[in-house]
């Protein structure tokens, strides 16, 4: 991998540490930029924790989501599964129509409020792509090349790991890409149901007129998920999404 | 009359076409061939402006083609490409009427044009007009995009590899058709082709192209008797280009007068030359009567004749 | 021998049967604050319908050996409409039952069994669509037939002891203008980025420069969180809005619709540049330069061929971005926007359950109406054969 490649990727996390590093110590900056609030800078948690809280939340639900969502959808793509492909299809497909903050705000009335219910949202939500490419990356393989697979004499489990996954990879890494992504957002509106997060400064700074702690909140976060995408981009072609 | 005077053509540095000075009379049947990469159809698609020239002067009827609104320069000229180039959201009538519309025909005249057409192209069956192109088989494709450049009536016919995407069936009769098209029509017609079969078959003056610039530039049998040069003979095929011109000529073209006694072999006046030759070799004689289907003798033809270089 | 031929409706039927003996049914609290007490399906129905469910479940286990086929597939679909019927029957007679005229401020809400059996109904019918392979029509017709029942029990008023239906009367007029309020920033967002985005796509066809880095643009406001592209717009437009004040007097403030929309707006441009240009991309050389010969001018080719070709694919864009929208709308009720989010960041605020399904249901319904709508419009776009 060429430094060129993780230049975008550098370039952002040196901007998120740097965020880190500067904001805690910004808050005559911000009484230079906000007069009129009294406490311009948040303070109630630090901004560190609050990132890492953000990322726990999204790196658990999006690899948790990865691993049932992938071996689901190689399991509707075998034989003892086929049956289920339509219905799993179908469901990935209604079930992207539904808004995610939808989906955060049901979990609430079953698992009720905290960072659990957001995290069983965001799980659920980050399903539906990562099967919905997985089946489209399997289904996409040619005949032509499991034929000649089969022709060869690999086992279905040879043919699944060293053919099948690996002309998939693109399809199904861009769908987990697309989870994590979703997944950054709502994990920010999951601080409406409790959860500790980087949404926190934002709902707070919204609910109390502060607007000083919304922007600091909404610069973290938006780096965060530029810092995100572009780890995903190294792992494609380096192209956007 | 399409005239090049001195036209070159270059793409980064490299003339794809090298001044290239070219007079097409009206009326005629004109091929470009030469292999993939000649400039082929770079000249061809200059002739409508398509591409302009970097040097030089293509005139049409006595008119510079950078003079003017391209689009009614072409709108005077028929383009036909490789399979058709359909629009494939509009029905084959709407294709057929493309160019009358854009020139403001009222609907009845633009309703009765197409339906002229589509009869002169063999496709008057019913409903056809309504279909879609991707409802219809390749040689359909083509017959339709024959027809949309023919529509307005316009004195010249552009061609690019017009059959290029068929199986060789459909291929050969549609060939046979565009030839009597010409035949009936008289417009003047520019194909450009790397098929020399196709070149030897449909021409009646072959422009052949090597590096954009002209290899040689005269009739079939010119062009085969008396290649250029060794390139030439090569793209050709060598001595077996000549089978491939006797494939394009009739044995009525070239017969004799009767003669008194029967040479014991007879073919059909309709018949290709190849074909006269073939049977002159199955059978033995080096001179075959020429018969109508019920018998009757009409002329003779002998081994010394085939050369269809020499008039009738 | 009796030999399983199908597994996948018994399975759910299974699923549905475990969570209505594990899980409660509905839910009934003395009052607004304090959490439900969970009663299990056959606490709250009747004898009758529970009969009529237990008898409906066993059928429907016994699916499991039908040989599949239009009458097993009529058979069956009858059985799950039964089944909504009677689950949405005894919800409504349960509620009733529960209703105490002393006690006004008693909620009864639907639990989670309800809601799963009501899952596992759906996945049911959209499996049983799935196998008969059913045309987008024939699903409409389905779609219609299943959910008039529910809208007719609504309006007649059966569910009106439910809390979700209290939630709904106390605020009718107000429901009434988040519906409004949310289908106008929904459409306001396609009706501006779609007349900004193709342009900007057939733009951006034409010149490969802009097209890099105007998608470079669009692909990072697409991977900002939306709330935090709201949140960002507040500082800029609330100080603009002081600098000229007469610009409030065009509702440009730093909360509120303004900064909703431009920032549902910069969402959208993505999918509609994108599609846009993908579209035109597709376009074959061949149809232009066939074009071209024909003596079209430039505008003619754009209008006459280029756009309508690429016509499918820009309504996918628009398809994207409805479905899109109508979710951030919801986010977007954290600056005032209104909406249907309104209802559900109230209702999360005040630990208010049902109220947040008054925001959040309409809101899916919305949704899958909008995609069924497209659906629909691509089905009749398609070339009759």
């Amino acid at each position: 991998m060429t430094l060129r490649a993780l230049r975008p990727v550098l370039l952002m996390a040196a901007l998120l540490a740097g965020l880190l590093v500067l904001l805690p110590r910004s808050a005559l900056l911000f009484h230079a930029l906000f007069p009129s609030l009294d406490r311009p800078l948040y303070t109630r948690a630090s901004f560190l924790d609050l990132t890492l809280a953000h990322i726990r939340l999204v790196l658990g639900a999006t690899g948790a989501a990865a691993l049932v969502g992938v071996s689901a959808g190689i399991f509707v793509t075998r034989e003892a599964g086929r049956r289920l492909l339509p219905l799993l299809s179908a469901t990935a497909a209604i079930g992207q129509t539904f808004p995610p903050v939808a989906v955060l705000a049901l979990t609430v009335p079953v698992l009720g409020y905290g960072s659990g219910a957001t995290l069983v949202a965001l799980f659920v939500y980050a399903l539906l792509p990562i099967i919905a490419n997985t089946v489209t990356g399997l289904e996409g393989v040619e005949r032509s090349t499991l034929e000649a697979a089969d022709g060869m004499g690999f086992t279905p489990l040879r043919r699944l790991l060293q053919i099948e996954l690996p002309l998939a990879a693109p399809v199904i890494l861009a769908g987990i890409r697309t989870s994590a992504i979703i997944n950054v957002g709502t994990a920010t509106v999951g601080s409406t149901v409790g959860a500790l997060s980087l949404g926190s400064p934002i709902i707070e700074g919204l609910s109390g007129s502060n607007t000083a702690y919304v922007v600091q909140g909404a610069i973290l976060v938006a780096t965060l998920a530029l810092l995100i995408d572009r780890l995903f981009a190294l792992g494609s072609d380096g192209t956007p999404a | 009359m399409i005239t090049l005077a001195g036209v070159s053509k270059l793409y980064g540095g490299r003339r794809v076409v090298d001044r290239l000075d070219l007079a097409l009379t009206d009326g005629s049947f004109n091929v470009i061939v030469g292999p993939s990469g000649c400039g082929k159809s770079t000249t061809l698609r200059m002739m409508n402006a398509l591409i302009p020239a970097d040097e030089g002067r293509i005139t049409v009827n006595g008119r510079d083609v950078r003079d003017g609104d391209p689009a009614i320069l072409r709108r005077g000229i028929g383009y036909v490409i490789q399979a058709g180039g359909l629009f494939p959201h509009w029905s084959v009538f709407d294709n057929i009427a493309t160019v009358p519309r854009l020139l403001g025909w009222p609907k009845a005249r633009v309703a009765e044009r197409v339906a002229a057409l589509l009869a002169m192209v063999g496709l008057q069956a019913d409903g056809l007009a309504r279909r879609r192109p991707s409802e219809l088989s390749g040689g359909q494709q083509q017959r339709v995009g024959v027809a949309r450049a023919l529509a307005a009536d316009p004195p010249i016919l552009l061609m690019d590899e017009p059959f290029g995407a068929l199986d060789p069936v459909t291929r050969h009769g549609l060939q046979d058709e565009l030839k009597a098209i010409h035949k009936a029509t008289g417009k003047t017609i520019v194909l450009v082709t790397h098929d020399i079969e196709e070149a030897l078959k449909l021409g009646e003056r072959i422009i052949m192209l090597e590096e954009g610039r002209i290899a040689q530039d005269g009739t079939p049998a010119a062009i085969v008797h008396r290649p250029a040069n060794a390139r030439v003979r090569d793209f050709i095929g060598g001595e077996e280009a000549i089978l491939k011109l006797l494939a394009g000529a009739t044995v009525a073209q070239v017969m004799r007068p009767v003669a008194s006694e029967a040479a014991g072999a007879s073919i059909a006046p309709g018949a290709t030359l190849s074909a006269a030759l073939a049977h002159m070799v199955a059978s033995g004689h080096r001179t075959l009567d020429v018969s109508e289907a019920d018998g009757r003798r009409i002329g003779r033809i002998g081994f010394e004749d085939l050369d269809p270089g020499r008039p009738a | 021998m009796l030999r399983v031929r199908n597994w996948v409706l018994p399975v759910l039927t299974g699923i549905a049967m475990l969570a209505v003996w594990s899980l409660g049914f509905l839910s009934h609290a003395p009052n607004r604050i304090v959490p439900g007490q969970p009663l299990p399906l056959w606490a709250v129905a009747s004898p009758a319908q529970a009969v009529a469910l237990a008898i409906l479940a066993v059928g429907l286990l016994a699916t499991a050996f039908l040989q599949s086929g239009r009458k097993t597939g009529l058979v069956t679909g009858s059985a799950l409409f039964a089944t909504l019927l009677l689950i949405l029957a005894a919800a409504a007679t349960g509620s009733v039952a529960l209703a105490n005229p002393d006690v006004p401020a008693a909620r009864t809400s639907l639990g989670p069994a309800f809601w799963l059996i009501l899952a596992a109904l759906a996945l049911a019918f959209v499996d049983l669509a799935q196998q008969a392979g059913l045309s987008t029509r024939a699903r409409l017709l389905l779609a219609v037939v299943v959910f008039a029942p529910v809208v007719g029990m609504a309006m007649l008023g059966w569910f009106d002891a439910l809390s979700l239906a209290r939630e709904y009367r106390a605020r009718s007029d107000v429901f009434a203008a988040a519906l409004q309020r949310h289908v106008f920033l929904v459409a306001a967002t396609a009706l501006i980025a779609a007349s900004l985005g193709v342009p900007l796509g057939i733009w951006a066809t034409r010149h490969p420069r802009f097209r890099a880095r105007l998608f470079a643009v669009l692909n990072i406001v697409q991977t900002v969180p939306s709330i935090a592209l709201f949140g960002l717009m507040i500082g800029p437009l609330s100080s603009l809005a002081e600098a000229f004040p007469w610009l409030r007097t065009l509702g440009i403030a730093g909360i509120g619709t303004a900064p909703a929309l431009i920032a549902l707006v910069c969402y959208a441009l993505l999918p509609l540049v994108r599609n846009t240009v993908t579209g035109l991309d597709a376009v074959p050389a061949a149809t232009i330069d066939a074009a071209l010969g024909s003596g079209m001018r430039p505008g003619q080719i754009l209008l006459q061929v280029s756009l309508p070709l690429a016509f499918p694919v820009i309504l996918a864009g628009l398809r994207v971005v409805i479905i899109q929208t109508i979710g951030l709308a919801v986010v977007a009720a954290l600056i005032g926007a209104g909406g249907f989010g309104a209802f559900v960041f109230q209702g999360l605020g005040q630990n208010a359950l049902d109220l947040v399904l008054l925001g959040v249901i309409p809101t899916i319904l919305l949704a899958l109406a909008c995609d069924t709508a497209f659906s629909v419009l691509a089905a009749n776009g398609e070339p009759q054969r």
